[in-house]
């Protein structure tokens, strides 16, 4: 329960944050969420990984795809040297995923630093 | 255990934070560029997207409606001119603001305020030559001119308008891949673009490498190698017309011949940055006398750099006081290649020399005194300031003499001294207001009106076309030229002696042109103006081939329509291979080619002369012709080591044509002695080896050897936002300008019938989001030779079918 709470929170949290922060905003939504939701490290790591990078991942996707794909094929090349938009999705739903989840165990580490 | 694992893990998530969220470890900030928020899918512009919108505005006196059609082309309708101008800036910015933004960071050598020290030499290069200066003097004509100072006003507010609605996540995708923010626009950025178009146009001199080649090859071989007119010359101006006397006295200082002509200097610096000669233009207007319409046609294709986003926007302005449409400059207010109800206007580049080099003297380091007419005169500095990304500001001191700026000295190019340094004398320079000429032309409505608005204009010198509905054609080559005795300017000249300043400008009424002439049409292709006749010395890079086919081409025709200009616009006839083919022909030794070279030789005697896609035959000539040219000047270009220039190609086919014995065919370099026959050959066989490597990559075929390729402006650092591969002719000296990445910019047909009917197209799209669909979409069109038919809308169209969105500008209190 705590583990899907979080997922679906951090996703909402970092979607709404997003509309006046910047990028970095999922990372403080990941302190706050590993912060206040008590789970296991390894726990507060995934499930945020998992809600931000469905987030990123599938915004990135939804976008790019009324977009034709465009743009993604065109940046993809930068990145990967290939025309594939599904690979920069991916990348972008990792990096998304990884600064939350990161900052997650860190919120999470520091609330057992708290606890005696 | 606990506080390990938080140290551990708050140092693992700073660090990310630093590799994601700055350009120190990876070149991108992942973070915020992939960002799904803020950063590159931001620019994912959907495929239907509704570009229609309701704004409230401050800057505008009355509502404005823009009406998009189905190819993003803005028809703004508005009471007030100066409205019409500030929602041109605000489209403007909205589609093209990192395009308006990087053009003018570079005419005033910014660039290094986001690329880094790598663009110094660059923004060292535009600040001597004065570009700054050149823009400063521009704006302030430009402002003391009430009309164009309220135009400009508008334009950079509506500009400003748009650019103050931007965050980070509407910013364009160059500036999150290059990592800075667009700053407010301002008067002097629309001057800066015009001077960055002078110099693209009128910026191309020779004087340094002639000097050269006069101290190298002498006075006698400068001049075969280096003509003045070449004898196919098809001038714009009829051959025959006849010349009135030159209104000023054009004699050379009494001791030019000792220190000007038999100067015995060189200079071994290079210049870099040069303009590319090719930049250049077709025009042509028929006279409803020869139409099937009975109406004037006017063609136009200027040929430049071919990029993305284009250098064009494709725009029409509907005010009360006129209705015009055309491509407009993103960066200037109006329409500068177009047509309104009653006329239309077009430009080729004139190719003039308007640019001269004058030796300093300096007194000292400090650079504060020349020598001049019998003393040392102050000179004036400018300190340029260059603000230089992840480095310190660089200061760059440029002395300013009576002629215009030190380029060259030794603190730019380490082998000169304080006794020998380079002024620049550039037209460019000079205080003028050239948009006034575009307000004016926007607004013509007769010949009269046109005659007008162009004598507003100086620099660069350009060949302006005109058609009327009332069934007037004229062209006049207009700028302000200087006026120049014959010879000077071609070489270095001395700076301490006025004698040897311009004597003037060339009075307008002088200036080549001609209105409603017999042969019923004027054209230009940027050859030169006219025959040896025209009273004045006139340098400058002249075409000679495209010309010839479009006088001849039209010569024949009758019964013109728009489709045939479409035709000879598309034109692929190699009239320069049609002259030069039978000398090679001729003087080849057949009997000492292999096989295979036999096989190219064959190829290249049974080609049509005609530069279309899949022909062989041109890729194959112009490697022999290359070779032949290589083996005839190389060894007597290189012999000194010092620049020079290489000899036009018409020089080489014009002597070879006249003089199997020109004398240059020998190489220098071997004992024995080479004649033409020995040189076509070897040029042939050297050939083949490029040739046979070519045809084992599959790029025989002309335009898979061409690759006709569209950059952006970023070059090869951005080559996922160009297009190549275009398979389309055309070529070097070929109507179809088409060359790898350089050519017909715009091309445009208008038929002056009411009501009017006209055809255009440009190797681009609207949008400079290469996120948009829009962001290429002429390109194929403009391959295929095709056209699109403008919609010219009227007040009554409003409900048309074409179009897709309306934008609406109402004032806010």
């Amino acid at each position: 329960m705590k583990f899907l709470a979080s997922i679906i929170l951090s996703a909402l949290l970092s979607y709404a944050t997003g509309l006046f922060l910047p990028w970095w905003s999922i990372m403080i939504v990941g302190l706050i969420i590993g912060y206040s939701i008590p789970q296991k490290r390894i726990l507060s790591f995934v499930s945020v990984f998992i809600g931000v990078a469905l987030f990123w991942g599938l915004f990135a996707y939804f976008i790019s795809n009324a977009n034709d794909h465009i743009l993604a094929k065109r940046v993809a090349v930068f990145i990967v040297k290939k025309e594939d938009p599904i690979i920069l999705m991916l990348i972008t739903a990792v990096v998304g995923g990884l600064s939350a989840g990161i900052s997650a165990v860190t919120g999470r580490s520091f609330a057992l630093l708290l606890k005696k | 255990m606990k506080y390990f694992i938080f140290a551990i893990s708050l140092l693992i998530n700073a660090s990310l934070f630093y590799v994601l969220n700055t350009r120190e470890l990876l070149p991108i900030p992942m973070g915020s560029f992939l960002s799904v928020q803020e950063g590159i899918w931001q620019n994912a512009e959907p495929v239907d997207y509704d570009f229609s919108e309701n704004l409230n505005v401050k800057g505008i006196n009355g509502k404005v409606d823009v009406y998009l059609d189905d190819r993003l082309v803005p028809h703004i309708f508005a009471e007030d001119e100066n409205d019409a101008y500030f929602v041109q800036g605000y489209l403007h910015a909205k589609f093209r603001l990192w395009q308006m933004e990087f053009q003018t960071f570079a005419a005033a050598g910014r660039l290094s305020e986001f690329v880094g020290d790598k663009a110094i030499p660059f923004d060292r290069n535009q600040r001597r030559m004065g570009m700054v200066f050149a823009a400063e003097n521009a704006l302030s004509a430009m402002e003391k001119d009430d009309s164009t100072k309220h135009a400009l006003d508008a334009y950079t507010n509506g500009i400003n308008a748009y650019i103050s609605t931007l965050n980070t996540a509407k910013l364009p995708i160059e500036y999150k891949l290059l990592g800075y923010k667009p700053e407010k626009w301002s008067n002097l950025k629309s001057a800066l673009f015009t001077k960055q178009m002078t110099y693209t146009l009128a910026g191309y001199d020779k004087d340094l490498e002639y000097t050269n080649a006069l101290k190298v090859l002498g006075e006698e071989n400068f001049k075969l190698l280096y003509p003045e007119l070449a004898d196919s010359l098809y001038p714009v101006i009829a051959k025959g017309t006849a010349y009135a006397k030159p209104l000023a006295d054009l004699i050379p200082p009494a001791d030019a011949d000792s220190v000007y002509f038999k100067r015995n200097d060189s200079i071994h610096f290079t210049q870099d940055f040069k303009p590319n000669p090719s930049n250049g233009s077709n025009n042509w207007a028929v006279s409803g006398s020869r139409t099937q319409s009975g109406k004037p046609i006017l063609s136009n294709d200027p040929h430049l750099g071919l990029t993305l986003p284009s250098i064009w926007f494709e725009i029409q302005l509907h005010t009360k006081a006129y209705n015009s449409y055309g491509v407009s400059f993103p960066g200037l207010p109006g329409v500068v290649i177009g047509f309104n109800d009653s006329i239309a206007f077009g430009f080729t580049n004139a190719g003039r020399d308007v640019k001269d080099y004058y030796e300093i003297k300096f007194q000292d380091e400090s650079k504060s005194a020349y020598w001049f007419n019998g003393e040392w005169k102050n000179a004036t500095q400018r300190v340029e300031k260059i603000k230089v990304k992840g480095s310190n500001e660089i200061l760059d001191t440029v002395a300013y003499t009576v002629f215009g700026p030190v380029i060259y000295d030794k603190s730019f190019k380490n082998d000169l001294s304080n006794e020998k340094a380079y002024a620049l004398r550039w037209v460019a320079h000079d205080t003028s207001n050239i948009l006034k000429m575009w307000l004016l032309l926007n607004r013509a409505k007769n010949y009269e009106d046109y005659h007008h608005a162009i004598s507003y204009f100086n620099v660069p010198g350009q060949n302006m076309i005109f058609a009327s509905h009332t069934g007037d054609i004229a062209l006049w080559q207009q700028a302000t030229f200087p006026l120049r005795w014959k010879g000077q300017g071609l070489f270095v000249m001395p700076g301490y002696d006025s004698s040897y300043m311009w004597k003037g400008y060339i009075p307008m009424e002088e200036n080549p042109h001609a209105l409603n002439p017999a042969s019923g049409y004027v054209s230009s292709a940027n050859q030169r103006p006219t025959d040896s006749t025209y009273p004045y010395f006139i340098p400058g890079s002249y075409e000679v081939y495209r010309a010839i086919t479009i006088n001849k081409r039209l010569d024949a025709m009758t019964n013109i329509t728009v489709e045939d200009m479409k035709a000879l616009q598309n034109d692929n006839y190699n009239v320069f291979a049609e002259l030069a083919r039978p000398i090679l022909s001729k003087y080849v030794n057949r009997n000492e080619l292999s096989s295979e070279a036999s096989g190219y030789l064959q190829i290249i005697e049974s080609w049509n002369l005609m530069n279309d896609p899949t022909e062989k035959g041109v890729t194959c000539f112009n490697a022999w012709w290359d070779s032949l040219y290589n083996n005839i000047f190389l060894d007597d270009l290189q012999q000194a080591k010092i620049p020079l220039v290489r000899p036009e190609k018409f020089v080489l086919l014009e002597a070879l044509t006249k003089d199997s014995a020109f004398r240059f065919i020998d190489n220098r370099n071997t004992a024995e002695f080479e004649d033409l026959h020995y040189q076509v050959t070897s040029a042939l066989k050297k050939a083949v080896v490029n040739l046979s490597k070519l045809e084992n990559e599959g790029k025989l075929e002309w335009a898979k050897y061409k690759n006709t390729t569209v950059y952006h402006l970023l070059k090869t650092n951005a080559m996922p936002f160009a297009r190549s591969g275009i398979l389309n002719g055309g070529g070097n000296g070929i109507v179809n300008a088409t060359q790898h990445d350089h050519g017909p910019s715009w091309r445009m047909v208008i038929e002056m019938t009411q009501p009017i009917n006209a055809h255009a197209v440009y190797p681009g799209g609207q949008s400079g989001n290469p996120g948009s669909k829009f962001y290429d979409n002429f390109i194929d069109t403009w391959a295929k030779g095709e056209y699109y038919k403008i919609f010219f809308m009227q007040s009554s169209d409003t409900s048309s079918e074409q179009i897709k969105w309306t934008m609406s500008f109402n004032p806010a209190s």
